[in-house]
């Protein structure tokens, strides 16, 4: 499917980040859930510096010599023009990518990421208090549904689109990865002893970041296991926001996008190499290796599908 | 954003003062209201002013969602301010754009035969009709594209001649905008509000669609494509990129017409062909549709420290490889000093009386016009002959004796620089303010197509109002708002 390169790489990055401003979302309000809960009932004091690693924005944050007090973390993750992946910042930047590209995107689906972004500068600028960031959450979490929503009822099944879902699970696969990388000492070995209810809300936590709660309760009918939690969001297919539920969509993603060239290049083999890996492997294995090896490596190896995106489409 | 300003102070109209402009609707003051307006006033009277406040902040709201906006020069960057649109239509009956559309397609023909003469033979400056000067000293005057003759010889595919009107039957032509024109999406924006917002008045008054502009671009654009590119031309359109004033415009003209929006880094030109950059390869392009200014076009062969344009450009718009819309160069017709020439030029090339009547124009380049400019100062406007936008303008009846004073001695300074003519009584239309309907001028700009085929116009246009109260000033960078404009019945 050939189009302007420019428009293409537009394309990928308006994906890339409306979908981390729903990330950055999720994981503001599932943290503010857990460092609410008293500490003897598993609420964690050390909650907002987690996030800050989540977000894979600690450096920046520790740059800024503020204190990781809620205020100044959710400040940070929700508006801050420090942070290159605060919510604002990523809508502003999808919005910016978008508009560069405004033809390739169908009015329905332009006009809800445009409203949203118009939503969101009203309340969210440098004066945006703590006490709106449930409005903030809700607003964009909103506008994201309505976006993909937009997108896939109106979007005319080719480069556009195809380009907008790749750069979506890119970003949704180092979102997950990042999230596990966090909470990796939680995430122990079948029948290790575990640090009982303490650890539950942190568990419970993660699920809810990644909208999974429901799904783990459907698909294991189990408390939550820590290594259940592990299978789920790296192995299984049917959790969408599963390593290897991206990683199958992106290797389709750029099947669809070199089926009418037959040109395949770096990118289409770095994703077969990579979801192959995933296929090869399973939970027990990844214990034995160490799960923070296993992400560390997994993260490197989706940067580089990145780069050759970016190569292969000439971005 | 929009170039090509006017500014029209009181007391010169023949007939009428200031304080009493024809009307669009109302007429002559103490006349019958105009039976074009019968729908519209119907309507009006009908419509609780509540109603319409209320239709006025829905299309705002609406405006601002699909990113109907502008970006204002000098504001921080990417500033995004809505164009103020005014719910209420102006009107033109069929007979009135019947005759204005023949003195469109009459102004252009001569615009395209004045540039195809001007860039081969010269027979006009062999006759005597226009000054050489005029010609070799004007800075719009491209020599790199002397003789050089462009697919099926024209030069301004796109023009958005500028017309105001003073009385039932008096319009005049005030600028012809040869380079690039812009606000035809505005003309079918505003099109498509009053429709999503009254229907049933649309229905009622039987208006002439203007949605039909994007395909008779693109069959323009077509049209002209270089012999022997085969196949489907590939078109494109050019932009400056989003920081530029009508970013808008022109990502919606390549939306309406299913074609690539690109910037300058997207095209490439290797061995005089034009090509842009796509997730596949070089693909070739054929016409290009620019909406970026010849300056800035080929840093190679003009402003080498032009980011905008593509290096080679000018190569292969020479070889014939690709055909330029509106042609490099065009900005010569258009300036204020070659529009006072315009009735002789289009005498020169038809053979017949210009049908839209020029705007009376001193031409301060010649002593005796400048002593007639100098004497008549507080009642004339006067303009540099390459501005535009409204800016470096003199409204003589607005000025005091300290503006008059200092623009007398530029003048003086450098006469070829300025033109001057009398203050119009502009016509007025009624327009909503703070839920009253009251009168404001208004201007008016046709967009009008040439391809291979001909001159052809979508009945309609832009209309341009000035917003404060006795204001003649439309340009949207000062204030300006835009109307529907009807051709009804």
């Amino acid at each position: 499917m050939q189009m302007l390169s420019r428009t293409a790489a537009s394309l990928f990055w308006t994906g890339r980040y409306i979908e981390r401003a729903d990330f950055m979302c999720r994981l503001l309000d599932a943290t503010a859930r857990l460092a609410s809960l008293p500490s003897t009932y598993g609420g964690d004091p050390t909650a907002w510096t987690g996030a800050l690693s989540a977000a894979g924005v600690a450096d920046a944050f520790a740059a800024t010599g503020l204190e990781p007090s809620e205020a100044a973390v959710t400040h940070f993750l929700a508006v801050s023009a420090d942070n290159p992946s605060s919510v604002r910042h990523c809508l502003e930047r999808a919005r910016g990518n978008a508009r560069a590209v405004r033809t390739a995107l169908t009015l329905e689906a332009w006009e809800a990421l445009n409203g949203a972004w118009h939503e969101v500068d009203r309340f969210a600028g440098p004066r945006f208090t703590q006490g709106r960031m449930g409005e903030l959450v809700e607003t964009v979490r909103r506008a994201v549904l309505a976006f993909d929503g937009a997108a896939h009822r109106t979007m005319l099944r080719g480069g556009a689109y195809w380009f907008l879902q790749l750069g979506a699970a890119v970003e949704r696969a180092d979102n997950t990865a990042r999230l596990l990388d966090v909470k990796y000492h939680l995430l122990l070995p079948r029948d290790e002893a575990v640090g009982g209810s303490l650890d539950h809300f942190q568990w419970v936590t993660v699920l809810r970041t990644v909208s999974a709660n429901t799904a783990y309760r459907w698909l294991y009918r189990d408390t939550v296991k820590p290594w259940l939690v592990a299978d789920l969001l790296i192995f299984d297919s049917r959790m969408p926001r599963s390593l290897i539920c991206c990683y199958a969509e992106i290797v389709e993603r750029l099947d669809q996008l070199t089926h009418g060239s037959g040109k395949r290049g770096p990118a289409n083999r770095t994703a077969v190499t990579i979801l192959r890996q995933l296929q090869d492997t399973d939970i027990d294995k990844v214990f034995a290796a160490g799960v923070h090896e296993f992400i560390g490596r997994f993260l490197a190896d989706n940067a580089r599908l990145g780069a050759a995106v970016a190569e292969q489409f000439l971005f | 954003m929009m170039t090509g300003a006017f500014g029209h102070g009181a007391g010169g109209g023949a007939s009428q003062s200031m304080a009493d402009p024809f009307d669009e609707m109302n007429g002559w003051s103490g006349e019958e209201p105009r039976p074009a307006y019968s729908e519209v006033r119907r309507w009006l009277d009908e419509t609780p002013p509540e109603i319409l406040d209320t239709r006025h902040a829905q299309a705002e709201l609406l405006f601002r969602r699909t990113g109907i906006t502008f970006n204002v020069y000098g504001d921080a960057e990417g500033a995004e301010r809505l164009i103020p649109f005014d719910l209420v239509p102006r009107v033109l009956t069929a007979r009135e754009w019947a005759r204005l559309e023949r003195g469109l397609v009459q102004r252009v023909e001569a615009l395209n035969a004045l540039l195809a003469d001007l860039y081969g033979p010269q027979e006009i400056l062999k006759a005597g009709v226009i000054p050489r000067e005029l010609v070799d000293l004007n800075p719009q005057f491209e020599l790199a594209v002397f003789g050089h003759r462009p697919p099926k010889d024209v030069f301004v595919h796109i023009a958005g001649v500028d017309l105001v009107r003073t009385g039932p039957d008096e319009f005049y032509v005030l600028e012809d905008n040869a380079r690039t024109p812009s606000g035809v999406s505005y003309m079918i924006e505003n099109r498509e509000m009053m429709r999503r917002l009254f229907p049933d008045l649309l229905a009622r008054a039987q208006v002439a669609p203007v949605e039909t502009y994007p395909d008779l671009l693109l069959e323009t654009l077509r049209s002209v494509a270089p012999a022997g590119s085969e196949r489907d031309p590939g078109i494109v359109v050019l932009t400056p990129g989003p920081f530029n004033s009508a970013f808008y415009e022109h990502s919606f003209l390549a939306d309406k017409m299913g074609v690539e929006l690109v910037e300058g880094a997207d095209l490439f030109v290797r061995d005089d062909v034009v090509f842009m950059r796509t997730t596949e390869g070089p693909r070739r392009v054929d016409v290009i549709y620019r909406r970026v200014d010849d300056a800035f076009l080929d840093p190679l062969a003009f402003r080498p420290d032009s980011t905008l344009g593509v290096p080679g450009l000018l190569s292969a718009y020479l070889a014939g490889k690709v055909a330029i819309a509106n042609a490099p160069g065009a900005g010569v017709a258009d300036d204020k000093a070659m529009y006072s020439y315009m009735p002789e030029i289009i005498r020169f090339f038809s053979g017949q009386e210009p049908l839209i009547a020029n705007v009376p124009t001193w031409r301060c380049r010649e002593d005796d016009h400048l002593a007639h400019v100098l004497a008549h100062l507080p009642e004339l406007v006067v303009k540099e002959v390459d501005g535009s936008g409204g800016y470096g303008m003199l409204v003589g009846p607005h000025a005091t004796k300290a503006q008059l004073a200092e623009f007398a001695a530029k003048l003086r300074a450098r006469p070829d620089g300025f033109i001057a003519q009398p203050t119009l009584a502009l016509s007025t239309c009624p327009t909503l303010q703070d839920g009253r309907i009251e009168p404001r001028h208004v201007d008016l700009r046709p967009f009008v197509l040439t391809g291979a085929k001909g001159v052809q116009v979508v009945p309609g246009g832009l209309t341009r109002v000035a917003l404060t109260k006795g204001s003649l000033v439309v340009n949207s960078s000062q204030g300006g708002g835009t109307k529907d404009t009807w051709v009804t019945g």
